[in-house]
């Protein structure tokens, strides 16, 4: 049977999905969407020009690729509620990833506004992606909510820096019954092999491979490292650590008579 | 040497490197920050001037109230011809600007002028006179998101000797517009130092406190300065300091390793041969299509009645077609009101 991450009907068979801005060009970001074999793509709304006769980043998404639209440069839960609403009327669906950053310095997000956004898009109909600070019980009232999965940031955007996060991930993958979907931070492949490895359900990545010197290979390369990981989780990871040669807090027991 | 001099100038002399090779290795770093925070993406934005009145005597502006230039501001029809001029360039940020003279370009003015351009922009910016927080509260409720307002030069001294006259000898009422605008809600602000009227290092270092204040204070506001070096105007006023490219480069470097996240914008004061290679060091936004005329995008004006003489004249298209090449992507649109 394949392997396919199930979201509100869809099935997705590639688990990397892809942010679209600080690409050189959309036509690099397209060629890296199309190598990738990425079929899901997490584009801005602030970005997207749909009134002008200019580039449209949307005419640059492959056919395969749903588009998750996101709310990059909301403040607070109404600026989400209000961009998201915004998308839908434009006509970019209703996958909205719910970004709500308080904080410029060091683009963290702010997990409470985050939640009352999910509330209020979920109750109308989107399928919602908080993205959040791994946070168990905010993850949980997502979940309540009516989040379609939890997006847990492995370290601050653009870092680079990879899952610093892990122990609380770890957390969420068991805790939760919605899919886990590591976003930020992710600089090499290596770094979205582990989050697989730990039974993320995906991950998302945008800066490492937007800058890296030839992001087609690159995204390639997290593409190729994502189904790695993942056929990992599912075979197995044996036990990673050594048996103790001898029993030395019960040992003395077997010396009973 | 006052307080601020002694103190300033002091901690601004760590900006200065003389060594080639250390400059290099901090511009790789300055370039990799900007890399990683904002990517190979670059917004442009337009400058539209509704008016050039004036009740300042800025020593160094072409607007000083002193100058007999031909002064003028747009009816809301002439506004109109300039946002359609500019929108069909594709660009959605915009950025006006009046001379400092309150009765001839009252809020209420400026506010019409705001209506007209919603209808063309994504994103409107003033660089106006400062004015109270319940005032920028009104320009945002009108439909501004960006505040631009630059101290100019932030030794007293010096400030009070160059703006000898009008509103804008109150040094502390401009210091706190910034912060005023951020309180009351603008989504950017952006401020700057008049390269030229002081020792570049001493201004730098207090843009970036300054800037630092600011994006510690206000998180959820995009902090951004400018770094304007002093253009020639009618007057013919020259600046007392030089300030070399390499000096420029310096500035853009220390503010971005010392604030990875700050907006740095860079005019078409600047050459086109310039710009282009101080753009990797950590610049985010530059003008394109840009003129310093009343009326500029549309109408013929004497050289004479502009702020100052701009140096790259090159068409929104042209600047696309460079950062294309340069590996950068245009970005016209960033915003949008919500």
């Amino acid at each position: 049977m394949q392997d396919t991450l199930k979201i509100s009907g869809k099935d997705i068979t590639n688990r990397l999905f892809i942010g679209t801005g600080k690409f050189s060009s959309y036509e690099v970001m397209k060629r890296a969407l199309e190598a990738s074999k990425a079929e899901v793509a997490t584009v801005a709304l602030r970005r997207v020009d749909t009134t002008s006769m200019q580039e449209n980043i949307l005419d640059y998404i492959p056919k395969r690729c749903n588009v998750m639209i996101n709310t990059s440069g909301a403040r607070n839960a109404e600026e989400a509620v209000r961009i998201a609403r915004l998308a839908k009327a434009a006509g970019s669906g209703n996958w909205i990833k719910i970004e709500v950053v308080k904080d410029n310095k060091y683009l963290l997000p702010d997990n409470i506004e985050t939640l009352r956004a999910t509330e209020v898009l979920a109750k109308e109909g989107f399928v919602v992606f908080p993205y959040m600070s791994p946070d168990l019980s905010i993850a949980r009232r997502m979940l309540e909510a009516g989040a379609a999965a939890v997006m847990p940031l492995g370290s601050p955007i653009g870092t680079n820096r990879g899952l610093r996060t892990k122990e609380l991930v770890e957390i969420l993958v068991k805790e939760l019954s919605i899919p886990v979907i590591v976003d930020a931070g992710l600089g090499r492949p290596s770094d979205a092999c582990v989050c697989m490895e730990l039974g993320c359900a995906a991950v998302l990545v945008n800066t490492a491979i937007a800058v890296s010197p030839d992001p087609v290979g690159y995204a390639v390369a997290f593409s190729k490292a994502v189904e790695a990981g993942r056929s990992a989780y599912i075979a197995g990871i044996p036990c990673g650590k050594d048996p103790e040669p001898s029993s030395p807090l019960t040992g003395f027991l077997r010396n009973e008579k | 040497m006052s307080f601020y001099q002694v103190y300033a100038k002091n901690l601004g002399r760590a900006l200065q490197t003389d060594d080639d090779l250390s400059l290099e290795a901090k511009a790789a770093m300055a370039r990799d920050l900007t890399l990683r925070y904002f990517g190979r993406a670059i917004q442009l934005y337009t400058p539209m001037y509704l008016a050039n009145y004036c009740d300042n005597s800025c020593v160094y502006c072409g607007f000083n109230i002193n100058n007999k230039i031909e002064r003028r501001k747009l009816s809301l029809d002439e506004v109109e011809a300039e946002a359609r001029f500019i929108s069909s360039t594709g660009l959605k940020h915009i950025l006006i600007l009046t001379g400092e003279d309150r009765s001839e370009s009252p809020l209420e003015y400026i506010k019409d002028c705001i209506k007209v351009l919603k209808g063309y922009f994504s994103s409107i910016s003033v660089e106006i006179y400062p004015v109270s927080e319940p005032e920028y509260a009104s320009l945002v409720a009108a439909g501004v998101d960006g505040l631009t307002i630059y101290q100019e030069v932030y030794d007293e001294n010096i400030y009070s000797k160059v703006h000898p006259a009008g509103p804008k000898k109150d040094y502390l009422f401009r210091l706190d517009a910034p912060e005023r605008g951020a309180r009351a809600g603008m989504r950017s602000v952006n401020i700057g130092v008049l390269l030229g009227l002081n020792d570049w290092k001493a201004e730098a270092f207090m843009l970036g406190e300054h800037a630092q204040y600011l994006q510690d204070k206000f998180p959820d506001v995009e902090i951004g300065v400018s770094l304007p070096r002093i253009r020639p105007q009618v007057s013919g006023f020259k600046p007392a300091y030089a300030v070399s490219d390499r000096d420029l480069a310096q500035i853009i470097i220390y503010l971005r390793l010392k604030l990875p996240r700050l907006g740095i914008s860079l005019s078409t004061r600047e050459s086109a041969l310039l710009r282009e290679n101080l753009l990797p060091l950590g610049i985010t936004r530059i003008s394109a299509g840009s003129s310093t005329l009343v009326g500029g995008h549309t109408q013929e004006a004497s050289p004479d009645s502009a702020q100052f003489e701009i140096q790259d004249s090159r068409s929104v298209e042209e600047i696309k077609t460079m950062l294309y090449k340069k590996g950068f992507q245009p970005v016209l649109k960033d915003w949008m009101p919500i």
